[in-house]
């Protein structure tokens, strides 16, 4: 049963649609991440959510019941902001508190909780000084104990962790994560970083120009993406999109990937999707990721189906775990992800193996998914 | 160094001269002799003989003076407080994203593109119990209306206040408007999500984050008032009697019309050391300010 539901869901500023038709669904205690490139609409589908901004049509149900037109302060929601949005003139004892005394909760009630957050964030030595006088992780964390200690049914995040460095933002994704495991509430999160996604959702919704293009479990996105923009959107490095031919080969299939100065790389293809065989003699876009395109002692032994073929290594970069390997195919930059000891050098040919059960293919015209 | 790279080391040094010795000459070369002039015995022009400080406690003798401060005390206080209370009236209304806007803006600003003499005799007018408010509503057949505040010895500093006060609160509310429009959103919507109105918003919140804006406020219409000349010579020529008479027209009149220049002097310095009492806290708090992270 779903906890919060977004049905149908459109927004518009004047005659701009910002969000078009947009539905979606978290079961309780789940990890909704939106993501998205910059300008897509997720913080204004999160502030829908929030009802700081009105919606033009559609419904958002909180525990089966609608909060369309109730306040923000009655949604039984808390939300964390980018910019942390403390009050610059109270304490952060007294940003935390602030919400309580409004609903006048009395003064015990309020120290005993600002307590409690401020233990669970260690922020306690802190409670008495102005936000001006943290450091950003500090004021990110009191931003999460105001949000805390509100103890709402949904939490609403707005890429909270984009203003920090990359180390304390390592750091507090694993604490959001904890948090969220210990007290199992309902989280949408706002982010453009497609890692935070992997890592800390249950669900992933793209979103691009206010479009819904994907939503699903993590592994189905990065995986099984439905369409061009979401393969390039999620990992890191991106996915491998090369053009390629699709040749009949008997009864079965293979695709054809040009490679410079030679003959084509052909790949036979034991089981690919039905859909492909509509494609025989026309070209389709071969999506392969980095870590499915390795060297041959690296190929995944639970593969059912590897190809080879002979690549000319043009760069070679070292990443310490990892050595990443530059070749040209299909007329495009492709990078293979080999063992950090692999032996292998730039100007040399250098044979790679393919994982097949990995790649994905795709329309050129739509950029939909072949099935 | 070559030549090249000294003369581009000199060039500012060279631009910025003449403008410094001329500072350096009227401004602060007239305030030390206005200092000196103040201790000698200057009648009608001024003459060298020393008096040291007897001019300044001839001057808190006069009851005239006396009569000037009092009146700076009640001018200022007001001009500035009900300058500082509308500006950040308007600038609030101003701020719920009315459609007008673009057209009350300037409208409120405008007042200050006049200058005080204008104001002034602008006001004047309309005081007039013979041909402004007064007898506008006589006209109109409102007989008992009756409004002399300005012919009036009790009143009449009033009239000041509400003449400059009109001329003033327009560009507070700029001022205003400018941080209001600073605040960043993210932090009323926080509010509003923790529950609180409007009015507790701008009154828990976004108020008191004005605080830079009121201290700049304060400083430019306290220094505003202390020099306030102008719109008193055009509005009531500090008349009726004595009863707007100001600091700055007290200095002037003892200048230059009832020769005795070094009270005159005497009473300039006072008004300097005023402003100096205000100025200096304040950039001395801007300063240690700007050094906080
Ligand atoms: N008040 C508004 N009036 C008109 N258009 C708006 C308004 N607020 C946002 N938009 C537009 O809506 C679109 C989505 O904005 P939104 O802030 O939701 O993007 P976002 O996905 O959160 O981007 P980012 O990652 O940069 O925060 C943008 O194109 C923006 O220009
Ligand atoms: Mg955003």
């Amino acid at each position: 049963m779903s906890f919060l539901r977004i049905e149908h869901l459109r927004k518009s500023y004047g005659s701009l649609e910002i969000l078009k038709d947009i539905s979606l669904e978290i079961e309780e205690g789940g990890f909704l991440v939106l993501v998205g490139p910059s300008g897509c609409g997720k913080s204004t589908l999160l502030n829908s959510i929030a009802g700081l901004e009105p919606i033009t049509s559609g419904d958002i149900l909180i525990n089966d019941k609608s909060v369309v037109g109730l306040h923000p302060s009655k949604r039984d929601i808390a939300m964390v902001f980018q910019s942390y949005a403390l009050y610059p003139n109270m304490t952060v004892g007294g940003n935390i508190a602030f919400g309580m005394e409004i609903r006048g909760v009395p003064k015990e009630e309020r120290e005993a909780s600002i307590q409690r957050v401020a233990d669970m964030l260690q922020i306690g030595h802190l409670l008495d000084r102005k936000p001006s006088q943290l450091s950003g992780g500090q004021r990110q964390r009191v931003a999460m104990g105001r949000a805390l200690v509100r103890d709402p049914q949904v939490f609403l995040f707005d890429e909270p962790l984009s203003n920090l460095d990359a180390k304390l933002r390592i750091d507090m994704r694993t604490e959001i994560k904890r948090l969220h495991a210990r007290m199992g509430t309902t989280i949408v999160y706002v982010t453009h970083d497609q890692v935070e996604a992997m890592t800390l959702a249950t669900r992933i919704a793209v979103l691009k120009d206010g479009i819904l293009q994907q939503f699903g479990s993590p592994s189905e996105i990065y995986n099984n993406p439905e369409n061009v923009f979401v393969a390039d959107f999620m990992g890191s490095p991106a996915m491998n999109l090369l053009t390629a031919r699709v040749e009949a080969d008997g009864s079965a299939l293979r695709v054809s990937l040009a490679r410079d100065g030679g003959e084509p790389l052909r790949l036979s293809i034991p089981n690919a999707p039905s859909g492909l065989s509509n494609y025989a003699g026309k070209e389709v876009l071969f999506g392969i990721r980095p870590e499915a395109l390795t060297d041959m002692d690296g190929a995944d032994r639970n593969a059912g189906s590897i190809g080879e073929g002979d690549c000319l290594i043009e760069v070679v970069e070292p990443a310490g775990s990892d050595t990443f390997a530059v070749t040209r195919l299909g007329g495009k930059e492709v990078v293979a992800r080999l063992r950090a000891d692999a032996d292998i050098r730039a100007g040399e040919t250098s044979r790679l193996a393919f994982n097949l059960d990995k790649v994905v293919y795709f329309d050129p015209k739509t950029e939909q998914r072949i099935r | 160094m070559d030549n090249r790279s000294r003369l581009q080391e000199l060039l500012p040094k060279i631009v910025l001269a003449p403008s410094l010795i001329v500072v350096l000459i009227f401004v602060y070369g007239f305030i030390a002799y206005t200092g000196f002039l103040s201790m000698t015995d200057s009648k009608m022009l001024p003459s060298y003989g020393f008096v040291g400080l007897s001019n300044y406690s001839k001057l808190w003798a006069l009851p005239h003076w006396w009569r000037a401060i009092s009146n700076l005390a009640i001018f200022a206080s007001l001009y500035i407080v009900i300058s500082s209370v509308l500006g950040l009236g308007l600038a609030i209304l101003l701020d719920q994203k009315i459609r007008a806007e673009g057209l009350l803006r300037p409208i409120y600003l405008y007042p200050m593109a006049l200058s005080f003499i204008v104001t002034g005799t602008a006001w004047k007018w309309f005081l007039d119990p013979g041909i402004g408010l007064e007898n506008t509503m006589h006209l109109w057949g409102w007989d008992s209306f009756s409004f002399t505040w300005i012919k009036d010895r009790n009143y009449a500093i009033y009239c000041v206040v509400i003449a400059a006060v009109w001329q003033s609160s327009g560009f507070v509310m700029a001022m205003f408007l400018a941080g209001l429009r600073g605040v960043d959103n993210e932090i009323i919507k926080a509010a509003q999500i923790d529950g609180a109105s409007t009015v507790t918003v701008y009154r828990r919140i976004i108020i008191p984050m004005m605080r830079p804006v009121f201290l700049s406020a304060f400083v430019v219409l306290a220094h505003l008032a202390i020099k306030a000349y102008d719109l008193v010579v055009a509005l009531t020529g500090g008349g009726p009697g004595q009863a707007t008479e100001l600091p700055a027209t007290f200095m002037y009149s003892y200048t230059f019309t009832r020769n005795q220049m070094g009270i005159g002097a005497s009473s300039a310095i006072i008004m300097l050391a005023m402003i100096f009492s205000i100025i200096i806290p304040y950039l001395y708090s801007e300063l240690r300010g700007e050094k906080r992270p």
